[in-house]
């Protein structure tokens, strides 16, 4: 398809172990346009390791295998580590799960982002200090010079993962992969984050995977959502039309969450089919 | 003369929290996080604390079981005010179930460990019969009874430090966002169960959360904070009406509808 940013066919994930070869990705096919594209599932479903594989940031014994990643007609999986490093962060950047693991705990906030910024410009200290502050504030932080002088610690995780998307968006990638980075905030800040990511894919044309565990969440913000089971695509939908979505799986997940509108006295528990795990994978791509 | 009510029948509120104010460090970096927060929870009542992050929520959890330790104002547990070093018994009536699972369990102890712990700290005596009853009580069963964290999943350890608040059979759960860390599969399962020990032993929870639909499934009432103040206290079905007066709260309730 014209225009597609990024093209993922057949990308598996696999792990040696004592027990044999355990596949955490089996064979997803996805194309990524000007667009914000959300996968869903459960914790262990391979969503993570999706995005992960992407950037090539698996480590050994981790085997990733694809028939094409391709980033503008270049193939990332064919690429050498030192290419590949000017992909990282530059082209397409990451925002992590836990901000308490992506920060430097024994560095403030305010070195690292200066740190972060001064790696990609050619800029002074002074100015790296000033834009460090906007960024800060671009991403609705109260006191910014008191988060400049304080350690990852002293931040609260919403915090945290705000300081981290600010640090991401300072190279202006071209495609954004945020891994669950609203499920340590709340409601109102989750918003104005989701705002942010927004209009960087509207304004620069950005592209944005979002991985979360949220459907409610996703079906309200992206365009097109990929629900995984088990390293499968299990179902393509729309996000508009998440709500009917037809796989048993998907409606499970819908119905365990509770609703402020419609009261119940006990959740439903997802019962999982063993059938979901061996059925092929969906393929996403336009 | 007019007579105070909470006089007559003593035991009636499980807790009062009084004007309390919660602060860190010094000087310039002094930040006050909870600026005179009053509320009061009834006996077997389910009361629900929501906020965005840096309201103050977790920290009137911190301050109440003495995590957090610079504080003023009044906390009484079943009329016993609260001083600035809890005794032992204080820890028999109030126990607290963290946020991360991940991280509230220790990594080379196994969950044997743990509740046997707790329960020799507590002063019991027949403890392995109360590790097999807490393990059944929290739905894992004997066979978890030797595993290590690692071998456990998110809603699993979850039900051990749930297992291990319950262990010295307190009167008072203190949840700190229970299922944020959880899949909203595994936070339906976990949710359910507490409902469940709830109406078993009839305990009382305050409860913090971020999500509101998790708070109106559980609770009978909320406080709704921000910048460390509470600025409503209402019941779920006010809210559920959309009758939140405070613009705050009509802000997050339409964020979450």
């Amino acid at each position: 398809m014209m225009g597609a940013l990024l093209d993922v066919e057949n990308l598996w994930v696999k792990f040696p172990s004592r027990n044999g070869v355990f596949d955490a990705v089996r064979g997803v096919s996805f194309t990524l346009g000007r667009e914000r594209l959300g996968i869903v599932g459960e914790s262990g479903s391979g969503k993570s390791m999706t995005g992960r594989a992407i950037l090539r940031l698996i480590r050994p014994p981790g085997i990733v295998e694809a028939d094409q990643i391709s980033l503008d007609g270049v193939d990332l999986i064919k690429l050498l580590e030192k290419d590949m490093r000017a992909v990282r962060g530059q082209r397409i950047s990451m925002v992590m799960q836990d901000p308490k693991f992506s920060l430097n705990p024994v560095t403030t906030i305010g070195n690292q982002i200066i740190e972060a910024y001064r790696l990609h410009n050619n800029a002074s200290k002074a100015q790296a200090y000033q834009k460090s502050l906007e960024m800060l504030e671009a991403v609705s932080i109260r006191n910014p010079e008191r988060v400049m002088r304080a350690y990852p610690h002293e931040m609260s995780g919403g915090m945290g993962q705000r300081i981290m998307i600010a640090m991401m968006l300072i190279p202006n990638p071209e495609i954004l992969i945020a891994d669950e980075p609203t499920s340590a905030l709340d409601v109102s800040v989750q918003r104005q984050v989701l705002d942010i990511m927004d209009k960087l894919v509207k304004e620069r044309g950005m592209g944005l995977i979002f991985i979360s565990h949220d459907l409610n969440l996703v079906a309200d913000f992206c365009d097109r959502v990929l629900i995984m089971y088990a390293g499968r695509i299990v179902e393509v939908c729309d996000a508009d039309k998440l709500h009917e979505a037809q796989h048993p799986y998907t409606r499970g997940l819908l119905n365990s969450l509770p609703r402020l509108d419609m009261p119940r006295e006990r959740l439903e528990v997802l019962q999982r089919d063993p059938e979901w795990s061996v059925a092929p994978s969906v393929s996403a791509r336009l | 003369m007019v007579r105070c009510p909470k006089r007559e029948c003593p035991i009636v509120n499980m807790l009062e929290i009084d004007n309390l104010n919660v602060w860190f460090g010094k000087h310039r970096d002094r930040v006050d996080a909870v600026k005179g927060a009053s509320f009061i929870i009834g006996q077997g009542e389910s009361f629900g604390l929501v906020g965005e992050s840096g309201s103050g929520k977790s920290t009137i959890l911190r301050a109440i079981t003495g995590l957090a330790p610079l504080w003023s104002g009044r906390m009484i547990v079943e009329g016993q005010p609260l001083d600035h070093q809890r005794r032992k018994t204080f820890f028999k009536t109030v126990q607290m179930v963290f946020q991360d699972p991940y991280a509230s369990l220790h990594p080379r102890h196994s969950v044997d460990q743990v509740l046997g712990e707790t329960l020799h700290l507590h002063g019991f005596s027949d403890i392995d019969a109360r590790v097999v009853k807490l393990l059944d009580d929290v739905g894992l069963g004997q066979k978890f009874r030797f595993r290590y964290p690692h071998q456990l999943s998110g809603g699993q350890r979850q039900r051990v430090a749930i297992a291990r608040a319950l262990a010295p059979e307190p009167h008072l759960l203190l949840l700190d966002e229970p299922t944020s860390a959880l899949d909203v599969s595994v936070q339906a399962e976990i949710l359910n169960l507490l409902a469940d020990l709830r109406a078993s032993r009839g305990l009382t929870y305050l409860m913090v959360s971020h999500d509101l639909s998790v708070v109106g499934h559980m609770c009978d009432r909320l406080a709704v904070m921000k910048d460390g103040e509470i600025v409503e206290v209402l019941t779920v079905d006010a809210l559920r009406a959309t009758k939140a007066s405070h613009p705050y709260s009509q802000h997050l309730l339409e964020a979450s509808l």
